[in-house]
Parts: structure tokens; sequence; C-alpha cells
């Protein structure tokens, strides 16, 4: 069969009609990020193939499919600067499977299209692998395998709708293979080879840098940084302060993280109290840091804890990352400081912030020792009228003195950068710790759910008789931030996020329930990588390769097995006719007699074969062989006569 | 290596040859006669999964490894898709009619579907080359015509092709190699333009004749296809049948045609010439004999006397 004489045949305009379907399903998430030009080209190009078909017309040329690929191909380079990256690769792809419509000839290039839908749908996950993504992109996958059946049939091809079902099944019996490879055939740790650069993006989180404005942007959004689950009750809510990155170096403006941490050993440190043992979820955020509860003790695997007590792991977190930690909540940290540390700590950029620095020398001879300048800075921010805000008005030039002294309005960042100038004004040394304050617990599942609306960010004060000690500015301010989070801390007209305010209704209520399943998926399903895989296959007793193999053979055996009784054994089935079930009935008891019906054997030949032999049956049998024919073969059918065929052969007994 | 790989797949048929077992029809293709491999799309499709198995190992994206393990799944269920769309349909070949020589036979290939549940797509192939496609509903049949071109006359035997189906996917296709006695005949191609007449039948053996025909009229006898139109007895009242009129040339003037007498030489020409003959004799309703060497055919007329005389031809000489 050439395809030119075949391709009117099966390129008809339902076939046509469902690829174009499937196409615009496939890409359908990706509008979210591609951009515009793409996604209108893409339309466009679906269009324009749509017509044609309709219209029963040619393809373009080929020059003109040639100079189009070139066009997106350049298109793609200019507006991302490469065709590799993930943005551009997926773009590429999508331009070029719109492309692949324009020049559908034969069945293989509509096959290969499909082919290619399915390969959309995979990368849509490397841009969101939430649960409702992955239902909606199944509905897309099985709407691609229908039409891929339509298109392999080589008989008529029909409307691809119709294959819906077949489709169905076959989805429906790869879940359990599916499930099986999932949890069995070995993990790899990735990547093979390097990842582009955007390979990881529009994820929220806590950055290395903070500068005013930047955690409250965070802050008004529901989404959830991590999930705890503690091995005995949770700590109170005002010890519950996530540790993030540690920012010691300030240009006057942005606090950040100063190099010096990353090469120094793990800090001296005396952890004392009853430990806090829990497990943290985390949920990527394309940095390195993994939040503890103030003061961890030893890091898990594959991190190391810096010179500032910060968690870092050993690369990013792109995946739900599962770690155990060890927290005490008592501890002196770094009882003795360095010199040189000491001198680093307490610096500040020459000539900024003179007002600041003026409060601070007064502090400073005022107060007998460094906890005395400690207490009054907080007894400022506590007496003095400064707001908590998530909309704090914009800073000028010299943003700590405007603030300080004039708007006195801002956010934690504002307070936690504000307290730590003076404390280095006042020769303290004096860091900020961002991290996460707070969380709420699951009303029925018991784990508790930081979201991005807890970031945080506070102060962390070096003193002679107990090391680094933490103070937290914006408690003096907002007491209520600590005790009940930001819903309870700012006014009721600020943008705080649905789930970070205080008092029940049925929307948060459901929204908690969600996050139960997604808790679930995401620590089974997004966060099953080598090491859960490994912990899962010991507790199942698969230690070796060697056992998980032939546990993979096994089941994947079973169920082949059972989905192949299903197919090939349901031979032998009742017959809808309820006349041939009748006769089938007759057959059986005939067989018990002795005379099984034969394969090729007519009813009359049957019925003539038995009558030769046991003449005494011939009145009864010919009775009920009669009906049979009449019921089946013949034109004028009577409700009753199908009662009666029933009647009498149940009432023949045959000896 | 050429001579290896031929070698190897005269193993393999021989193999496959003795699993069949049964030869005459109808040929049941039970489990251990049907075999399945994946198609040209199917190694496409591995390449493809393979992709995208490495994009998720790379990303550490769990939905990716559900989406591969998925489509994993959908490839191995298809194999038992296609090759339940295939096992226990039964072949049996219809009748071949015959062709002249240079016109393709049709081998009419019966396939019949003895469960409850449709063959989609079933199809059969010959060397590799598809033949054509039908669709078995429950308990029914389908024929598929498989198409062999012809040279020359002579018997054209069909003795091997595959059944085979690639549904639901395309991915794999299951086939069942079946080996079965069927046999088309080409007739030699009748020779065209100007043809001479057959030479009577002077000096042949049989009685003697008398070509000024049918004049005589010689009694009714019941219409046979073929008879001249003005030769039938429009009145001759009889309510059932047509009659035809006899006539006493028609009894006698047998014509013979003769492999000697055919003013041509070679063996094909003469027999291109006799094909002719006959056919010409055929759609003119008149009797005649033939004479081959080493055969005779009596003198009658009639379809089935053309038939065999054509038969003769072209198995003349095998």
């Amino acid at each position: 069969m050439s395809s030119a004489q075949s391709s009117t045949q099966w390129l008809s305009l339902p076939v046509i009609t469902a690829l174009m379907t499937t196409v615009i399903a496939v890409v359908l998430p990706h509008t979210l990020h591609l951009p515009l030009w793409v996604t209108a080209a893409y339309f466009i190009l679906c269009a324009w193939r749509y017509l044609l078909a309709r219209q029963g017309r040619l393809p373009p040329p080929r020059w003109l499919r040639i100079t189009l690929t070139v066009a997106a191909t350049i298109g793609v380079l200019l507006t991302f600067g490469s065709i590799t990256g993930r943005n551009a690769g997926v773009a590429l792809l999508a331009l070029m499977t719109a492309l692949k419509l324009l020049e559908l000839r034969d069945k293989r290039d509509t096959l290969i299209t499909l082919y290619l839908c399915y390969f959309l749908a995979a990368t849509q996950f490397l841009f969101d692998q939430s649960l409702p993504f992955l239902l909606y992109l199944l509905g897309v996958v099985w709407l691609t395998t229908a039409v891929l059946i339509s298109v392999s049939r080589q008989t008529a091809v029909g409307r691809p709708w119709r294959y819906a079902g077949t489709a169905a099944k076959l989805l429906l019996q790869a879940v359990p293979v599916m499930v099986v490879l999932f949890i069995l055939v070995p993990r790899v740790s990735g990547p093979l080879w390097g990842l582009p650069d955007d390979a990881h993006g529009g994820v929220t989180g806590l950055s290395d840098s903070m500068s005013p404005g930047s955690i409250s942007q965070l802050s008004q959004s529901d989404a959830v940084a991590f999930r705890v689950e503690f091995d005995g009750e949770p700590p109170a809510a005002d010890q519950r302060y996530w540790r993030g990155p540690v920012l010691d170096a300030y240009d006057g403006r942005t606090w950040s993280r100063g190099e010096a941490q990353d090469f120094g050993d793990p800090p001296e440190g005396i952890l004392r109290g009853s430990p806090t043992d829990y497990t943290v979820y985390l949920q990527p955020h394309n940095q390195v840091w993994l939040l503890a509860l103030d003061l961890p003790g030893a890091p898990p695997k594959d991190a190391r804890l810096t010179a500032a007590a910060e968690v870092k792991a050993n690369s990013r977190i792109y995946e739900t990352t599962r770690y155990r930690l060890r927290s005490y909540t008592e501890h002196t940290l770094e009882p003795r400081l360095g010199e040189s540390q000491r001198r680093r700590l307490t610096s500040l950029p020459e000539g900024v912030h003179p007002r600041t620095r003026a409060l601070a020398g007064r502090w400073r001879e005022q107060a007998a020792d460094d906890r005395g300048v400690v207490q009054r800075a907080l007894r400022h921010f506590r007496e003095e009228p400064f707001v908590y805000t998530l909309q704090p008005p914009r800073l000028g030039a010299d943003t700590m003195d405007e603030f300080l002294f004039e708007t006195r309005r801002g956010f934690c960042e504002h307070y936690a950068g504000a307290f730590t100038v003076l404390m280095r004004a006042a020769g303290i040394p004096a860091r900020v710790v961002t991290g996460y304050q707070g969380g709420e617990r699951h009303p029925d599942a018991g784990y508790m759910i930081v979201r991005q609306s807890s970031a945080h960010a506070w102060a962390e004060v070096w003193l002679p008789d107990g090391g680094w000690q933490r103070f937290d500015p914006t408690a003096a301010v907002s007491p209520a931030r600590v005790e009940s989070g930001l819903g309870g801390a700012v006014s009721q007209d600020e943008p705080v996020p649905a789930m970070a305010r205080l008092g029940e209704s049925w929307v948060k209520d459901l929204r908690l329930q969600w996050d139960r399943v997604n808790a679930l998926w995401d620590r089974w399903v997004l966060g099953y990588g080598p090491e859960l895989q490994q912990e899962v296959l010991s507790h199942l007793g698969l230690a070796s390769w060697q056992r998980t193999a032939m546990a993979m053979a096994t089941v994947l055996g079973v169920v082949l097995a059972v989905i192949a009784f299903i197919l090939l054994g349901g031979r032998e089935r009742r017959p809808r006719d309820p006349a041939a079930r009748s006769y089938q009935l007759l057959g059986r008891k005939l067989a018990r007699a002795g005379y099984p019906p034969r394969a090729s054997e007519g009813p009359r030949d049957y019925l003539a074969r038995i009558t030769r032999e046991r003449p005494e049956w011939r009145a009864e049998l010919q009775h009920i062989v009669d009906l049979y024919v009449a019921l089946r073969y013949g034109s004028a059918s009577h409700p009753h006569w199908q009662r009666e065929l029933r009647q009498r052969v149940a009432a023949f007994r045959p000896r | 290596m050429t001579a290896v790989y031929g070698r190897l797949q005269t193993l393999l048929e021989g193999w496959m040859r003795r699993r069949s077992r049964e030869s005459t029809p109808p040929i049941r293709l039970r489990y251990r006669r049907v075999y399945i491999l994946p198609t040209r799309n199917g190694w496409l499709f591995v390449v493809l999964l393979t992709a995208m198995w490495l994009g998720a190992v790379n990303y550490s994206n769990s939905m990716i490894f559900i989406l591969v393990f998925l489509l994993v799944g959908v490839s191995v269920v298809s194999i038992l898709h296609t090759f339940a769309n295939l096992v226990n349909v039964s072949v049996t070949m219809g009748r071949v009619e015959p062709v002249f020589a240079g016109d393709p036979l049709f081998f009419p290939v019966r396939l019949h579907n003895p469960s409850s549940k449709a063959r989609i797509a079933v199809g059969l192939r010959m060397a590799r080359e598809p033949q054509g496609f039908t669709d078995l509903p429950p308990n029914g049949d389908g024929i598929v015509h498989v198409e062999r071109p012809t040279q020359r006359r002579g018997p054209v035997r069909l003795t091997r092709f595959d059944v085979f189906t690639t549904f639901p996917l395309g991915l794999f296709v299951a086939w069942s190699p079946v080996w079965i006695a069927a046999e088309g005949l080409a007739f030699p191609r009748p020779e065209t333009g100007s043809v001479p007449p057959p030479s009577g039948g002077a000096g042949a053996g049989t009685g003697d004749l008398r070509t000024e025909g049918s004049e005589d009229f010689a009694g009714l006898r019941r219409y046979r296809p073929g008879d001249p139109v003005r030769h039938i007895a429009w009145k001759s009242g009889h309510a059932r049948e047509l009659q035809t009129k006899r006539f006493a040339a028609e009894g006698a003037s047998r014509l013979w045609m003769d492999y000697e007498r055919t003013a041509v030489n070679g063996v094909e020409a003469r027999l291109s010439r006799l094909c002719r003959w006959i056919l010409d004799a055929e759609s003119e309703g008149q009797s005649f004999g033939l004479r081959l060497p080493g055969l005779e055919i009596p003198p009658d007329h009639g379809p089935r006397h053309s038939r065999r005389c054509l038969e003769a031809l072209a198995r003349f000489g095998s």
C-alpha cells in the first residue's frame, strides 16, 4: 500500500480534528510559560492545517515549510539566546510539533507527531509536578493513545473517539506495570549530564541575600515551603525558628552571605536540654539550604554544617527532599570568638547611617554591658511607635536612618536589619538570620506545614557569656507575629495570603485536606528517589539487586498473566442471545448424557445424529430445535417462543 | 555473511514449519504458531521512551518516571492485545478464478473469527509486503485477496503467506506463517488482431463435414448459454424453458481446433491462437473439439467445455 493512495482514506477530517485536539490539549499547560509569540505561532499553524484539511487542500510546499522551520529556530534562538535550555528546548519542540502537522503526508508522519505529543506531555513535568497536573496530562495521554490507535489501524479508520475505550483499557492495564516499575526499577541519582541554567525555574524560596522588601514579597505566597513530622511534641510557637541562610555582610542596603562561612569548620557549640527529632519534607527551592529548627546538631547525609551553623546540602534542591534532623532549643553557639571574626562582625560600611550610629553610641555609653545595649534596643522597638506591616513605604537614600527615625513602618527584614546595624554600631558582633518562623499543625494528620508566608528574618548577637544569642526585634514590635503568625500580626486590610489568616473557614479546611493528599504525594511519589527506594526495598526484603530483579520478574509475570487471561480466556463466554444460551444449555445436558455437540454441526444435523440413536427423544428435541432455528435464523419471532424454548430446555431430562 | 543469514533463515523457516503441523484447511492459528516482534515504529517508540527516561533521570523527575513507566506498561500490554487479536483465527482458501496470462490472479483467503470479540485489521502479507486487511466481526468472516501477477500461462501456486496484525498500537506485529496448497491458473493470453479462423476440421477424424450448416431444422433442445439468439425457438410455447432450434449442421459440423494446424510456429503462439479460437467459438455458441499432442477433447459446447479446453491449454506441456 503506497502512502499516496491511502492518505486520503485515513487522513480524514475526523482524524485531523482529533489530532488537532490532541496537539492543542498537550500544549495548553505550556502556554503558561511559553513566550507569547510561540503560543500564537503554534495555534496559527494548527488552525492553518485544520483549514487546509477542511477544504481538502494540499499541505504547503516544501520550501515554505523549510523557511518556517528555519524562522522558528532563529526566533527561539533570539528569544532565549540558545536552543538547548529547558525553556528554549520546550519552545522549539512545540514549534516543531506544529510544523510537523503541516507536512502530514503519510501515516508515519502522523505517528511521529503523536509520539512528539507524548514527549511534550513529559516536558510539562519539568515545570509543574503537582497532582492536578498529572491528572490533566493523564487525560492527554489517554487522548493521544486513542488517536494513535485509530491512526495505526489499517482498515477503515473511522472516528478516533471510538477507540477511547480501547485506549482506556490499555492504560488501565498498564497501571500495575507502571507501579511495579516505579517502585522497583533502580533509581540513579542524576544528573547524568550538566543541566541547563534554566532547568528549574519559577520556584519561590529564600535567597541568600536580603534587602528591604525581599521577605515581605515572599510572605505573600501561600505555597508550602516544607512540612515537618515531629517524633514527639513539637516545640512551643515561640521556639519555632527555622534556620536558613545566615547573612553577615552588609553594604549599606543589602545583607548577604559572607564567603568565610563556607570555609570555616563547623562551629564549636554546646547543645543542652532535651533534643527534638523531626523529619522535614522540603519543597524544591533551587537553593542549597536545608531548613533546620534552631539549633541543629549533626547534619543529615549529603549535607554539612557551615561555620554559621547553617545546614547546607551538597547540591541544589530541585525535587522534594526528605531529611531527618535533631535540634536543641537550648544551646551555646561559638563560646569564643576570634579577634578577626569580631572585627568583621562589627564592621559597617564607611559613612552610612549617621543618625543610627549616633543612637547606638548613646546606648553604648548608657549601658553597663553588651546585654544592656541589647535590652535597650529591644525596648526602643517596643516603646517607640513602630508598625509591623507588609506594605512599608519606599525608602530613599539612607534606608536605615529613614526607617528608624522617619517612616517607622516595616516588615521583619527592616527590623532584623536595623537591629543588627544598631548592634554593630555599638561594637557588638551581630548578624542577620533568615528562615521561617512558625508553622501550623495539620488538625488531622498532625504534621506541621510551614508556608512561604512564614518567611522571617531575625538577628543573632554574640555575647561574651553565652555565645550567639537569638533576638527577634519583630517580636518586640508585634508579639502576635511569633505567637499566632502573620495573620494575627498585621492589620486586616493587608495582603495576607488566605491560609495565613486567622480563623476557621470551610475553604481553609478543604485546603488542609488537600494539603494532606499533597503531603502523601510529595512524600511517596515526588520524593521517591534513590534513598527512599533503598529504604522501601530493604523494608520489602529486597536488599540485593538480584532479589529486586527476581521480584520484578515475578510480579510483572503475574500481572501480565492476569491480563492475558482476561484477554484470551474470554472465548467461552455466555452468548448474548437468550436462544443461543438455551441451546448451549441443551448441548451441555446432552453432553452429560453422552452426546456432546460437535463444532462443525448445525442444530439439524445434531438432532438427526441423536435421534438415530435415541428415537425416544425425537418429539421433544424436534420441538426445541424448531424453536431454536426459528428464533435464531427465522425472520419472524414472538416473545413467547423465547420463553417456551427456555422452559422446554429446562424441562428436558435426557437419561 | 549473506550465506550464514540465508542458512539461518532456512533453519528458522523449517522450525516454524514443524511447529505449524496443520496444513489442510481450515488452518487454525493456535498459540504455538503465532509469533510476535516489535515493528519499526515499535523500535522508534523504544528510542522515544529511552530519551524520556534519560530526561527523567537527569532531572530526577518522578512524574516523568511515572509517564515513562506508564508508556512502557502500555507497550507491554499491547503485546498481549496484538497477540489476542490474531490467535485462533482460522484460515481457508476460496476458489481462485483463472485469468489470462499477464493479468493478476487473486487468491481469496477467508479468515474466520471464532471468538466473541471482534478482530480488527487482520492482514495478509507475502515476503513482508502487505496484501490487504480486513476486520472480522465476532464469530464472523472476512476475505483478503492475495494478488499474484502472472507473466505466462500455467498454474500459479500460493504456498506460504503470513496472517498478521499490528492492532492496536502498531508497536508490535503478531504473525503466523501459513503453508497452504492453493493453485490458480493462467490461461494463455488470447491472440489479438486479425486472427485467421480455424481451418475447419478438414481431414479431421470424426464424421463428415457439412459446412453448409444451419439450414436443415433437426428438432428442439433445451437452451444452453451461448446458443445464438437467432436459433432460439421463441414460439415453441414451452412454459418454463427456452428452446433452441437444432439444425442438421450443428450436430455434424464439428469444428476441430488442432494444435498442429494453427498456421503459426512456436508453442506459445499456437496456444495463443487456440485460445482465441476457443473464446470466439464460445461466444458464437459453436461446437468444437480440441486436439493437442497427446490429448483430444471431443467436440461439445458451452462454458464448461470451453473452460476444460482452456485449462488443457494452460497446462499443456507441464
